[in-house]
């Protein structure tokens, strides 16, 4: 049986106005034939989907289906054995990690990669990085463009801090933060950098019901007032059909379903996936 | 009671990213200079010039340095003292080429060499890391002594080996060579301190800071964020190279007057340093200074406090219970406070501030 | 023209030339060889089980060795001498577990290195307070006696030496696959958290990893101590070592042998046949520079595996 093909799902193509308002972009990524092996492991095996601009996309599957492989692939951590990756346009078969960051793709971690022991200013700072240009003699005198360069950017992340809500715990390290504060920390750094896609992997993974409320919340709120596209991967199948406007399955590093939340849900492959029946 | 930021309120960003936010504490920092500047020079003699105050001064310089590589960009290198000795050596050979050169110009001029050769040995970083990169500044440390032990050319053919400051002015005052006086000296150490250590300051909390501080905490989520890892790597060695550098070139010209290369021995400056940096604090550029305070005094009082209280110890002896209570004191110093002096410094401002409510 | 002949083919021309004697370099090269690996063994030991890196390895071949000679100047007979300077070591091995990891316990591993550097500064004072500074001769009562076989120059002590290492070696790897103890440690070595929920005793398994590194420092401070007498210069012999480590792996107890005889090749060939060429006095960074070079082309040493990073 032939994977769901992108077309075939209606409800969502650029253009389209979504039942909650927002309109939908042209194409903003488009993954294909995607394949990665580690040595004689396959973590992917040609995975096609694409994403269009101001949507919410999910990724979801059972556990070691290829999902964080498939971020990192997308954010170049991982150099895919075969097929390409489109951004903007711009292919990018082959490109070093710190370029996607460049190219406009943020993302957090499923294991959070917070930098402990700096504090959650500073941590939300190094998000500003890419926008800071003075060089290290202008930095040491403190002059001129270093420290107006400080400030603008300074301005752009106290937004950023305003608007998820995390204004007390400024100047705190953050190794000494609880668990869903640093969470929230993490998507404050990949905000910081205004990004056109944010990649998030597993943003819900531990958290108590009220914090995934806050998280979608904050979610939903980052895709509709800055129109950032957004890919996530989440266990919680609730959030997942709630939020998202397309949905890809993957198991066993393939692409099983593709369509909206409705059509995945209905789809005898992503039950059988899900509750474990046999492969032949 | 006196001490506390309550009542200062910031309006503007850059008041909340001063150095020193808080009144009580730029009030301290303008008291410890001003005691530098004009006291200290009034009370010392030359014995505390040449024995205690220049040595801590210029070790200060080196332990920013190598506080910058370790302690912000977490690479720990043990060949301090070889950059040392190549901005030693540099200043030495392109003061003697070019006696009409201003020194001050010569000593940048050597920490920019300092620099480039730190980048070359700090280039493995990129695929080399922790204790394996420690172990490969190693091969700095003793490929480049060796090199000025063995090659003539570094220190002009002279028969013994050693090089010899030559005698140099700033605005018409001798700062080195054997007629320099120790003010002199100390003032152009204490002047070369403050200058970098508030320069080192202003990069550690900008962004050339924080990039070397997230490469050292997570170096695989830095560069998915966008920071190169090895310009912020090979940046964070230069810049430390740069420091290692200068004040190399200040221990040669306006400490020790003559070195051989026995002088930057990994016993005699790599692991002082290295002690220094952890002792006062990683990450801080107050506690090098404080560390550097630490290892410089703590054997001059284990020699001196000895006779004064009227114990007569055998030279020989004498040596080997230096060394084991200086081996004692430094695992009792990580035992009881790992995070250094800098941490000390911090809770003991908490405490003042509570002072003398302490609820 | 001249210096590409003096580095790349006079050397190459001199070993062809005469065979025997790069066979005798390359023996003495695997005899010096097996002295770093028996060094740089006690480092692994430690570092795997504690993830210490310590300095001290180096001093703790000094004191073991200062300690034995100092007993049998007091007449002390072998046997006895070597029996209570191992109980010595184990001794020390108790206290640095009391007083030193204990306390460290979940520090950085930079802090414990430091720690371990005072350590070194105790151990190296400490043996020389207490036996006295001067070098010792320290005979053991291993002949050393040359004869040649097939041309080849050797000697009874460098080959009784080979043999005590090699023995060394199989005991320590039956040690550490075949018994409980050797799991455990492989398991403290994982992960210490986890080997400490499933109940291994954390603290004792440090005093015996401690204790064996003592017993691998007093082995090596017999045989080097044999050959070149005991003096302060045995501490520096880590030095030696550490190129080894980075070349075989911290963690890896094949790694320490293999890495340590083919460090121990290289810096003679090189010494004898490049040494003159450079001026003299390689040694003491040829073995690093070769190490750095090597790493840089496989930066995860002799036999560690490629390493994926995750995040």
């Amino acid at each position: 049986m032939a994977p769901n093909d992108t077309a075939a799902s209606p409800n969502i193509a650029p253009g389209v106005t979504t039942p909650d308002g927002r309109t939908i972009g042209d194409e903003i990524l488009n993954v294909e034939d995607v394949s990665l092996a580690f040595g004689g492991v396959k973590a992917l095996s040609n995975v096609s989907f694409n994403v269009f601009e101001g949507e919410v996309r999910a990724i979801i599957g059972p556990n070691g289906a290829g999902k964080s492989s498939m971020l990192n692939c997308i954010n170049g951590f991982y150099k895919p054995t075969e097929g390409t990756i489109t951004f903007k346009g711009q292919s990018h078969a082959a490109m070093e990690t710190y370029e996607a960051a460049n190219q406009g793709i943020a993302r957090t971690f499923q294991n959070i990669a917070l930098f402990r022991g700096m504090t959650t200013l500073d941590n939300i700072m190094t998000g500003r990085n890419l926008q800071m240009k003075t060089n290290f003699i202008m930095q040491a005198l403190y002059y001129g463009p270093a420290v107006k360069e400080e400030l603008e950017n300074r301005e752009v992340v106290e937004r950023v801090i305003d608007f998820l809500e995390i204004e007390s715990i400024r100047k705190t390290v953050v190794g000494r933060l609880p668990y869903g504060l640093q969470k929230r920390v993490e998507l404050a750094r990949a905000l910081a950098s205004e990004p056109d896609m944010l990649l998030l992997d597993e943003p819900m993974a531990g958290m108590n019901h009220e914090e995934k409320e806050d998280m979608c919340r904050y979610i939903l709120d980052v895709n509709d007032e800055f129109g950032t596209t957004i890919v996530l991967i989440e266990h919680d199948m609730s959030v997942v059909m709630d939020i998202s406007d397309r949905v890809v399955v993957l198991d066993y590093g393939q692409k099983i379903a593709d369509g909206t939340p409705d059509e995945v849900r209905g789809n005898q492959r992503v039950i059988d996936a899900y509750l474990g029946v046999q492969h032949d | 009671m006196f001490y506390r930021e309550a009542g200062q309120f910031k309006s503007s960003y850059q008041a909340d990213q001063a150095i020193f936010p808080i009144v009580q504490d730029r009030w301290f920092m303008a008291l410890v200079i001003a005691v530098a500047f004009v006291f200290i020079p009034f009370f010392a003699d030359e014995y505390w010039h040449q024995a205690v105050i220049i040595p801590f001064l210029i070790m200060s310089l080196a332990a920013i340095g190598l506080n910058i590589l370790t302690g912000y960009a977490g690479l720990v290198s043990l060949g301090t003292g070889a950059f040392m000795a190549v901005g030693g050596y540099a200043t030495y050979k392109i003061s003697t080429a070019f006696p009409e050169l201003n020194i001050i110009i010569v000593f940048f001029l050597a920490g920019g060499i300092t620099a480039a050769v730190g980048m070359v040995f700090g280039a493995p970083s990129l695929r080399i890391k922790g204790f394996y990169l420690a172990v490969a500044t190693l091969a700095a440390q003793f490929f480049i002594l060796w090199c000025f032990n063995k090659v003539e050319w570094f220190f002009n053919y002279s028969p013994s080996g050693t090089i010899t400051a030559p005698p140099r002015e700033v605005f018409g005052i001798l700062i080195s060579g054997p007629e320099a006086e120790p003010l002199a000296r100390y003032y152009t150490c204490l002047i070369f301190l403050c200058v970098f250590a508030l320069a080192a300051k202003n990069m550690v909390r900008g962004h050339v800071g924080r990039s070397w501080m997230a490469i050292r905490d997570m170096d695989i989520a830095a560069e998915i964020i966008g920071i190169r890892p090895l310009q912020t790597k090979l940046s964070a060695f230069g810049i430390s190279s740069f420091y290692c550098g200068i004040a190399g070139a200040l221990y040669v010209f306006c400490w020790l007057g003559s070195v051989e290369t026995e002088a930057f021995d990994i016993l005699n400056v790599s692991f002082p340093v290295l002690f220094m940096v952890i002792i006062g604090g990683l990450g801080s550029i107050l506690g090098s200074i404080l560390g550097a305070a630490f290892v410089t005094l703590l054997p001059i009082f284990l020699t001196n406090a000895p006779p004064m209280v009227g114990l007569v110890i055998a030279a020989d002896l004498a040596k080997h219970v230096e060394e084991i209570i200086f081996g004692l004191l430094i695992m009792f110093f990580l035992i009881v406070e790992p995070h250094g002096l800098n941490r000390l410094w911090q809770i003991a401002k908490e405490k003042i501030r509570q002072w003398p409510f302490p609820y | 023209m001249e210096v590409f002949n003096t580095f790349f083919i006079a050397p190459f021309a001199d070993m062809i030339g005469s065979p025997i004697f790069l066979l005798e370099v390359v023996i003495g090269g695997i005899l010096a060889g097996i002295m770093y690996s028996l060094v740089a063994l006690g480092f692994v030991l430690i570092y795997k089980a504690s993830g210490v890196f310590n300095f001290a390895q180096g001093a703790m071949v000094l004191f073991a060795a200062l300690t034995l000679v100092g007993l049998m100047e007091h007449s002390v007979p072998l046997v006895l001498a070597i029996l209570v300077t191992l109980a010595v070591m184990i001794g020390c091995a108790y206290l640095i577990e009391r007083w030193l990891l204990r306390p460290l316990v979940n520090q950085a591993q930079i802090i414990l290195f430091m720690a371990t550097i005072g350590l070194n500064f105790v151990f190296e004072g400490g043996g020389q307070i207490v036996w006295g500074s001067n070098v010792k001769k320290l005979d053991v009562g291993i002949p050393e006696k040359s004869f040649e076989v097939g041309g080849v120059l050797l000697n009874t002590f460098d080959l009784t030496a080979a043999l005590v290492a090699a023995v060394l070696v199989g005991f320590l790897a039956i040690f550490f696959q075949k018994t409980s103890v050797g799991r455990a440690l492989r398991a403290v070595a994982d992960d210490h958290q986890a080997a400490l929920a499933v109940g291994i005793p954390l603290k004792t398994i440090w005093v015996i990893v401690w204790s064996v590194a003592g017993f691998v420092a007093l082995v090596a401070g017999i045989m080097w101590g044999g050959k070149a007498g005991v003096s302060f210069s045995l501490a520096l012999i880590a030095l030696k070592a550490l190129p080894v480590l980075i070349l075989g792996g911290f963690e890896s107890v094949p790694g320490a042998i293999i890495g340590g005889l083919l460090i121990g090749i290289f810096e003679k060939v090189s010494e004898v046949y490049w040494g003159p060429a450079f001026g003299g006095a390689i040694e003491g960074w040829f073995a690093y520079m070769a190490a750095l070079v090597f790493l840089m082309f496989r930066p995860q040493g002799l036999f560690g595996e490629k390493i994926i990073e995750r995040v």
